[in-house]
């Protein structure tokens, strides 16, 4: 079933040109390091068993660093394998400006963190709505336009996004 | 008809200069719109649920109203409820004052443009950037947003880079989409960063959780609500839903019908204020921290004539709209000529009507709501099932009675409806074209050459505003009825019975296409009845004289439940007319006539079924492959009717194409009108371009695709029946 739910992402991902690589909570640093590109900031993964210490990534960035960020790595709270949308939760740590600002956005899922579709993340907003967690994004590829006559992607949001996908979590 | 002059010129003038742009751009989104419901089979389902969470939420709006106020106090944010434009404005006057605001940066809202808060803004000394690109651009042309969800969609990127090169004076003058869109970011980035006030609208907002959702692509939204420490977010009261819970298949609706993408780049939920940190740019080396207790968030919720709406039975639904686009791009005038002709104060497209009357008033509805032919296109497009054509043809009503102009008794005879001396001349003799067509018939072929003649065709134009480049229909001494008086039934041993319903162009203009049809009935085996029945109403309900429609609804109705009793089918030559005992008999004559609904056929529809019910095809002419080009009609497609017509001939061996243009521009009486010639043609246009193989066979459904397709080629168009009728070959 979630192998199911693995492919449908990763079919999703690609048709939506966002790239994304598996590891295991091991391997998690060098994978990070892989997917980013430097300067990168951060903020504080609300996960057990990884973190971004230990990568070159800046967690809470000052604006300068924010502003001049090549890449940004929040969590994913949630995955939904038929759009390839990752749900950004806004936090103190500042998920939300460091998937927004910098052009590169890495964001981390944990795999038992995806759902088949809207429904099944409506119904996990809806409990993290009730504990008072209720800033979020459903963010689906790059930020895009088509209001100067051609698709292009890289608006006020990244052009380009990478999803890394921790296996064993 | 000086007005009638004045809207001629407007629409030539927009043709001219948007037509090009607002063409592509809205088709693209249409074709778009296609595919990715194709693609999703859940989309039926979906729909009916949001329909019923936004009826239910509209009939709780007070509570919801109360709720949301609770909630976003609760959060630490404060609610205003503006009765109008003016209070909107006063307190978001307020606000930037208390925050000393010298910028602000705003979001993309039709709302706002509702309440023309920038203007206000400006003339306090505020400085106002639309950060969404669209929105970007019509602000510097000082221009009105032309789509709901697409404001500059009737300007080409070389438009548009005339106006940055003209505005900004770049060293390298800007020539490409991506060089537009880069410089686009960069200078509204500056603006973002500087600004102390961040606006939004909200595409929808919860109630118990004071939640505004945002559904944008370009992420300017995000940017915009969070950076500033001051989030003022501005929307209509209708946007409220009960929960998150409710929100699911909207985020899955809204932009497959708006765009045709699967799901929007961004939906953002936000409970301002945020615990997101705050960026102080004048800190640029202190680590962002802080968020909630730095932020202030202003919900500024809009009645503006909103509940009065609500208690209008007729105007209600338009409160469900989620404001897509979708019936805009669905809809062929909207697609050539665009919402700058078709809109009116600030909304767009068919939907526009029932906010504009809501809103604004009557007045400037009128102002476009002609423009809706009601070829009910948009039905199955809007993802809350609002039944736009409904609305228009409410509004088109109240605009006639509401009209004051002077009764001319002289065409009283020719117009005995039911409806008020206000009522437009024009619109009169298209909405008794029964009586009409009887007189005609009854002094054809004279009446023919009368109404032929250049003095008359002059007349016609200048007082009833009949476009004089157009043909009229050349009415028959001998009607259908008449001809089957004569014949009589030629069936002995029937194995059904069918009332043949004689709609007014097949029983005195195209009498071919009846007789084709009783011949076609007959032989396969179905007894035929042509009963003394009148108009069905749907000429008036085009014209909105609804009074007028109900009555003839009621007498059609009256005479075929008669028939349906006794075990008779009913079998509809004209699409309008079939749409009408489908469809609009529902609105019209409410609850009593489901029977007319159930039992009636369109003739193609009818072959198909015989064929299914042992019928033998052998009787009617073999396509052999014979190439045929076949426009169905904009009322069969909605009622998902063309495809029998295409089973029929392919089983008999025909080679058809199919055309895939959303309505042939003629639309019943709509090409005639001198005013709407130029777009009327413009969209059929796009037809005849699709049918450019002069060695097929033109065939159509409905007459007025048939004469609008014989007018712009020189081949003739055919009824389906009469195509595979063995007497015709």
């Amino acid at each position: 079933m979630t192998e199911a739910l693995v492919a449908d992402f990763g079919a999703a991902l690609d048709g939506l040109d966002v790239t994304w690589s598996r590891t295991a909570s091991e391997g998690f640093e060098a994978a990070v390091d892989e997917a980013i590109v430097s300067p990168a900031v951060g903020a504080m993964l609300p996960f057990e068993l990884v973190s971004l210490e230990g990568t070159d990534v800046v967690v809470q960035p000052t604006p300068t660093q924010l502003t001049e960020a090549v890449t940004g790595v929040t969590a994913a709270g949630l995955g939904i394998a038929e759009y390839g949308t990752v749900m950004i939760q806004s936090r103190p740590s500042g998920d939300e400006p460091v998937s927004l600002y910098p052009k590169r956005h890495v964001a981390v899922l944990r795999r038992s963190d995806l759902v088949a579709g809207v429904p099944e993340a409506i119904e996990w907003l809806g409990g993290e709505f009730a504990a008072g967690r209720d800033n979020v994004i459903f963010a689906t590829g790059a930020s895009a336009t088509a209001d100067m006559g051609e698709l292009v992607t890289g608006v006020h949001g990244p052009g380009e996004v990478h999803v890394i996908l921790i296996e064993d979590l | 008809m000086s007005s009638r002059r004045h809207t001629a010129e407007k629409i030539r003038h927009l043709l001219e200069t948007e037509g090009d742009a607002v063409r592509a751009n809205a088709t693209h989104f249409n074709d778009r719109r296609y595919d990715a419901i194709e693609r999703f089979d859940r989309f039926e389902g979906l729909r009916d649920e949001a329909r019923s969470i936004k009826e239910e939420a509209i009939e709780q709006l007070p509570d919801l109203i109360d709720q949301v106020t609770e909630a976003v106090e609760a959060n630490g944010g404060h609610v205003h409820i503006a009765a109008d434009a003016e209070q909107a404005n006063r307190y978001i006057e307020e606000v930037c004052r208390d925050e000393d605001a010298d910028v602000l940066v705003k979001s993309k809202s039709m709302t706002t443009e509702e309440v023309e808060v920038n203007d206000h803004l400006e003339s306090i000394g505020v400085d106002v950037y639309e950060t969404d690109l669209g929105e970007f651009v019509i602000q510097l042309a000082d221009e009105a947003p032309s789509h709901l969800i697409g404001p500059a969609i009737h300007k080409s990127k070389d438009d548009i880079a005339r106006l940055f090169n003209e505005v900004f004076d770049p060293d390298e003058p800007f020539e490409t989409s991506e060089q537009l869109t880069r410089f686009a970011r960069d200078y509204l980035g500056e603006r973002i960063r500087e600004a102390d006030v961040g606006m939004t609208g909200a595409n929808f907002v919860l109630a118990d959780s004071g939640t505004i959702v945002i559904v944008t692509n370009e992420g300017n939204a995000r940017k915009s609500a969070v950076t500033p420490d001051t989030h003022i977010a501005v929307t209509g009261v209708e946007k409220l839903l009960p929960s998150v819970t409710e929100l699911g298949p909207f985020i899955e609706l809204i932009a497959r019908t708006g765009t045709g993408q699967s799901i929007a780049q961004y939906v953002t939920l936000l409970s301002p204020p945020t615990d997101s940190p705050t960026i102080e740019f004048e800190r640029p080396d202190h680590p962002i921290e802080g968020g909630q207790d730095d932020r202030e968030f202003h919900l500024v919720l809009i009645d503006n004539g909103r509940l009065d709406m609500r208690d209008d039975a007729d105007l209600r639904e338009t409160l469900y709209c989620i404001r897509c686009g979708a019936c805009a791009n669905s809809c062929a005038n909207f697609q050539n000529v665009g919402g700058h002709a078709f809109g009116g104060e600030t909304y767009t497209g068919g939907i526009a009507t029932g906010w504009e009357a809501g809103i604004y008033g009557l007045d400037s509805a009128a102002e476009f709501n002609d423009l809706c032919t009601g070829c009910s296109r948009c039905v199955n497009a809007c993802p809350v099932k609002i039944d736009i054509p409904w609305i228009n043809t409410v509004v088109r009503d109240r605009i006639n009675q509401d009209d004051d102009q002077a009764f001319d008794f002289l065409v009283e005879g020719l117009t005995p409806d039911d409806d008020p001396g206000g009522v437009d001349l024009q619109k009169r003799v298209f909405g008794n074209v029964d009586t009409l067509a009887t007189l005609s018939s009854a002094t054809a072929p004279l009446s023919n050459w009368f109404a032929g003649s250049g003095p008359v065709k002059w007349a016609m134009e200048r007082f009833l505003g009949i476009d004089r480049r157009r043909d009229l229909p050349q009415f028959r001494r001998q009607t259908l009825r008449s001809w089957y008086a004569d014949r009589g039934s030629r069936v002995t041993d029937p194995d059904r019975r069918a009332v043949l319903y004689p709609d007014v162009y097949s029983n005195h203009v195209l009498v071919e296409r009846g007789q084709s049809a009783v011949r076609v009935l007959e032989g396969l085996g179905v007894e035929v009845v042509i009963p003394d029945v009148g108009e069905s109403g749907r000429a008036p309900l085009s014209q909105g004289m609804l009074e007028t429609a109900r009555r003839n609804a009621e007498h059609t109705a009256s005479v075929l439940e008669n028939y349906v009793e006794d075990g008779y089918d009913i079998v509809v030559i004209e699409p309008s007319d079939l749409a009408m005992f489908r469809r609009d008999y529902d609105r019209l004559l409410p609850g009593e006539r489901e029977s007319i609904a159930n039992d009636s056929y369109e003739v193609m529809e009818y072959v198909y079924g015989l064929f299914e019910n042992e019928g033998d095809p052998e009787v009617l002419v073999p396509g052999q492959g014979r190439p045929l080009a076949y426009h169905s009609h904009c009322q069969l497609r909605t009622l998902g009717l063309e495809v029998y017509t295409e089973a029929v001939f392919d089983r008999l061996g025909y080679d058809v194409q199919t055309s895939d243009v959303e309505c042939c521009g003629m639309a019943g009486s709509f090409g005639y009108k001198s005013q709407y010639y130029d777009l009327s043609m413009a969209v059929g246009e796009t037809l005849a371009d699709q049918f450019d193989d002069p060695s097929r066979q033109i065939v159509a459904s409905g007459t007025s695709c048939q004469e609008q397709l014989d007018s712009l080629l020189d081949r003739e168009a055919r009824h389906p029946v009469e195509i595979v009728d063995p007497w015709t070959t």
